[in-house]
């Protein structure tokens, strides 16, 4: 493997690892804060232990999510130094504001939420408990406002002196439509996942016949807090499909498979074999208009196909090129406003041209196969976004139904009456980190070649270091956090098994 | 002076004032997680020392995170070169800090001895290592570092982790680690009780003058280097592309601003001052760590001042050299971020400072025993 592929499987690696805990962490702590809630306006104990013994929970989570996050702020510039000098004049400042105004918060008001139970009134804790859950949120908000940007890069310019690209409109950058809806999307992902989490665990107690008042209360919660995020993650995924659709229209006819365009309203394919080498799906089952409608929201416009999509690329790496040799003219002769004006009217398609430098370097010279082939390496990986974006999809809807019978059964009180139904909730617990992991490979293996949409790829954007460097930190990372992962679970199951009651200290037969 | 300019000085500035943030309020929990194998003897006593910070290091460590974070968004090309050049050094760093939550988190909820023991090595390392690799990083600075640019602005660089361990380095290394120490045995002695805190007194006795003795010895030692200059005017609001100016190497170039603003000899007062004041207070435990936090704010703004406007001088390329006046990102964002830390700084400290208020005591081996939360 070359340097490019190590670092790509590092920063998968880590990222998809890192993010087996911010889920957590993100749906626990809206619930501990409802959970609080009860307990302040109650006064009832029972509230008190059920946010304890969830709380002890989330630390031990939540100290693995700040422990691998640390890796990531730092990997940009470590593993990708040509990316952070070509976009940090961008990319960086939502990094910054997420330490300054989220982190900083959460991180805080974490050790408040611990250690301050005897020091602090009800109320007072409360508050922290809900800073925390806050800070968690804008958090998230930040980072997928970062990522947003490297899926729909807004609101900045390239700059021929500096060689990269530059803010021109903050505000568009915050108010990125594909990062709102992104935000959105994986913040009700992570409330699902802390649902099921709570609802899983409960239903295990109810199994064993133990912690009943707990285990209810707990499950009536998770029932509600699941049904509404279950329902708001399908339906707000259907916007970060409407968004993707106006900007990233290859992913969306990765994900689909859709090698030529059809004609408006476009058929969504249900099931299908791709064949990448003949471009065409087979056994494709289709249901009439419903990409159609969901990448447009319109019956009339047409999704354009992969066939199509290469086409328009060709063009614009034409046109990059044009855009890369004045580039070169304006480094020899600085003050020509001419030739700034010409580089000004080629200079969106500049990253296209740059997708030639895996090809040669002198992209200056490239022949009309290199462009065909520069064009066609646009193309993302067909069958694994095909099925990964499938079972996502399956899955969320597979919560919907779930967390519906939950409600269902909390609101006849009949939660621990039917023995399925609560098999049904454990055999769920792994299905929202599967679902997570698969949606965060649409989003990032579909992305490729590009690390910034249109400016940067992914391939230009590694550092110059030796590869038996990366080598050497892809070893200690997998070892270090294989380790760390062994660790976590562990003291997860450990505290799972003694229940509430032992967990938090009590003698076990205190309920 | 233009407004770009001004945005470049404050926000060297502000890069100061982060690391400086850092070494303070991070400096006292990976100092604590230093001496935790010399201050505490049994497992009561170690738990005293990591619930010292127990309830503050995780937003301690937001310091570093943000200081990250600012580094990328303010001095992009800085956050580049520095982390894949100093590559190995960093992944040292990055390493032993995911140690340290798992440590604090998972060290007392199991009580097998060997576990705890583990983690409590964990915690020793998460403290010294990255307290040594960021002074060896920063002796490296003073003596530049091989590396340069091509036309199209990608850092190559001839860096070695062996090249990054010099003599001189490793000093910086030591003197860095003492400052930490100095600052975790402060804390300790303002925070921990009996036994801990006599040991911690004796220590901040031993630091201080490991430290004074080493902080001059490197003072004396940097003089003798060629540092660097830039040849001719450069526009201090041009476009940030270290390819325009030229630079070469000066006789004792790092004393030139101290001798052109004698004022600035203060930080270095600041620095062992500092440290000699933090001994002689030890009895006022408050005091005393108001004055080992000037010793991290007088040691940075040495370095600061003598290497300005270098932020990263190259050995090899001089005219490569980062600098304050071409390696910052756009007007705007520095001003986008400048605003953004005007705004949120000031509610991070004060939040930060009602949690201080909260927490304030002494923590003593009895109430750990009875708390089912404490580490």
């Amino acid at each position: 493997m070359d340097i490019v592929e190590l670092s790509r499987l590092q920063f998968a690696l880590t990222a998809l690892y890192h993010f087996l805990f911010v889920p957590l962490t993100l749906g626990l702590s809206i619930l501990l804060g409802i959970m609080e809630t009860v307990y302040v306006m109650t006064g009832k104990q029972i509230w008190k232990q059920m946010v304890q013994f969830w709380g002890v929970l989330f630390g031990i989570n939540f100290a693995m999510g700040v422990a691998t996050g640390i890796t990531m702020e730092f990997q940009f510039g470590t593993n990708w130094a040509y990316y952070s000098h070509y976009v940090g004049d961008v990319f960086g400042a939502p990094l910054a504001i997420e330490g300054l105004m989220a982190f900083f918060l959460e991180a805080t008001f974490v050790g408040m939420f611990f250690f301050a139970w005897d020091r602090l009134s009800r109320v007072q804790h409360l508050i922290a408990t809900w800073l925390l859950a806050l800070g968690t949120n804008l958090s998230a908000l930040w980072i997928l406002i970062a990522n947003g940007w490297m899926q729909f890069p807004v609101g900045a310019k390239f700059n021929a002196d500096t060689m990269r690209m530059e803010t021109t409109d903050f505000m568009a950058v915050l108010f990125n439509p594909v990062a709102q809806a992104k935000f959105v999307h994986t913040v009700s992902a992570g409330y699902v996942c802390g649902s099921v989490f709570v609802l899983a665990i409960s239903a295990i107690y109810l199994l064993r016949g133990k912690y009943r008042q707990f285990a209810v209360r707990s499950m009536t919660v998770a029932a509600s807090f699941g049904l509404a995020s279950a329902l708001s993650v399908v339906v707000l995924g259907d916007e970060s499909g409407y968004t993707a659709g106006q900007n990233q229209k290859m992913k969306i006819a990765a994900i689909e498979a859709m090698w030529q365009t059809e004609p408006a309203p476009a058929s969504f394919t249900l099931f299908g074999l791709p064949n990448l080498a003949e471009h065409k799906t087979e056994y494709a089952i289709e249901i009439p208009w419903v990409l159609g409608l969901i990448a447009t929201r319109s019956a009339d416009t047409p999704v354009p196909g992969i066939e199509q999509l290469v086409g328009e690329a060709q063009q614009r790496i034409a046109s990059g090129i044009v855009a890369y040799k004045t580039l070169l003219a304006v480094r020899k002769d600085p003050k020509n406003a001419a030739l700034r004006s010409d580089l000004d009217a080629h200079v969106a398609d500049l990253g296209y041209a740059l997708l030639l430098k895996k090809i040669r370097p002198d992209i200056e010279n490239a022949t009309p196969e290199q462009i065909s082939a520069a064009a066609a390496s646009t193309i993302p990986d067909v069958p694994v976004l095909f099925w990964s974006f499938r079972f996502m999809v399956a899955i969320g809807f597979w919560f919907i139904a779930m967390f519906a019978a939950a409600f269902w059964f909390s609101a006849k009180r009949q939660l621990d009456r039917y023995r399925w139904f609560l098999w049904l909730s454990v055999l769920t617990l792994p299905l929202p980190w599967i679902a997570i992991e698969l949606g965060w490979i649409v989003a990032e293996y579909g992305r490729q070649p590009w690390a910034v949409v249109g400016v940067l790829p992914t391939a230009l954007g590694v550092s110059s270091t030796d590869a038996g460097n990366v080598v050497f930190s892809l070893i200690g990372f997998v070892t270090f956090y294989s380790a760390l992962l062994v660790a976590d679970l562990y003291l997860l199951v450990k505290y799972i098994r003694l229940g509430p009651n032992a967990a938090l200290g009590a003698p076990e037969d205190a309920s | 002076m233009s407004e770009y300019e001004i945005l470049r000085l404050i926000w060297w500035a502000l890069l100061g004032i982060l690391l400086i943030g850092f070494a303070i309020m991070d400096g006292f929990d990976l100092g604590t997680a230093a001496l935790l194998p010399f201050v505490a003897r049994n497992d009561s006593e170690r738990r005293v020392v990591v619930n010292t910070v127990g309830p503050v290091w995780e937003g301690n460590q937001v310091w570093f995170i943000l200081g990250g974070g600012a580094i990328f968004a303010a001095w992009p090309a800085l956050y580049a070169a520095s982390f894949s050049g100093f590559y190995l050094a960093m992944f040292l760093v990055l390493l032993t800090l995911i140690l340290r939550p798992a440590g604090f988190k998972f060290r007392s909820k199991i009580e097998n001895p060997a576990w705890r023991t583990f983690w409590d090595y964990a915690l020793f390392a998460g403290g010294v290592v990255p307290a040594l690799v960021f002074g060896v990083a920063f002796g490296n600075l003073f003596e530049g570092v091989p590396f340069g640019f091509d036309s199209d602005l990608r850092f190559h660089s001839q860096i070695t982790l062996l090249s990054l361990l010099n003599p001189f380095a490793l000093l910086c290394g030591l003197v860095s680690l003492s400052m930490i120490v100095l600052q975790g045995a402060t804390w300790l002695n303002l925070k921990a009780t009996g036994h801990v805190q006599k040991r911690a007194a004796t220590a901040m006795l031993t630091a201080t003058l490991i430290f004074v003795w080493l902080f001059v010895i490197a003072g004396i030692w940097v003089v003798q280097f060629d540092g660097y200059k830039i040849l001719g005017v450069m526009a201090h609001d041009g476009p940030s592309n270290p390819l325009l100016k030229f630079v070469v190497p000066a006789r004792h170039g790092w004393l030139a601003n101290y001798l052109a603003h004698p004022l600035l000899w203060l930080t270095l007062v600041a620095a062992c001052g500092g440290a000699v004041m933090t001994a002689m207070l030890r009895r006022h435990p408050g005091l005393a760590f108001l004055c080992s936090s000037l010793v991290p704010a007088g040691t940075i703004a040495t370095a600061g001042a003598a290497l300005f406007p270098f932020l990263l001088p190259s050995s090899t390329v001089p005219g490569s050299s980062l600098t304050v006046w071409d390696a910052s990102s756009s007007k705007l964002t520095l001003s986008i971020m400048l605003g953004a830390v005007v705004i949120f700084l000031p509610i991070v400290l004060a939040y930060t400072a009602w949690v201080y208020r909260v927490m304030r005591g002494r923590v003593f081996a009895e109430d750990i025993a009875k708390t089912k939360n404490a580490y």
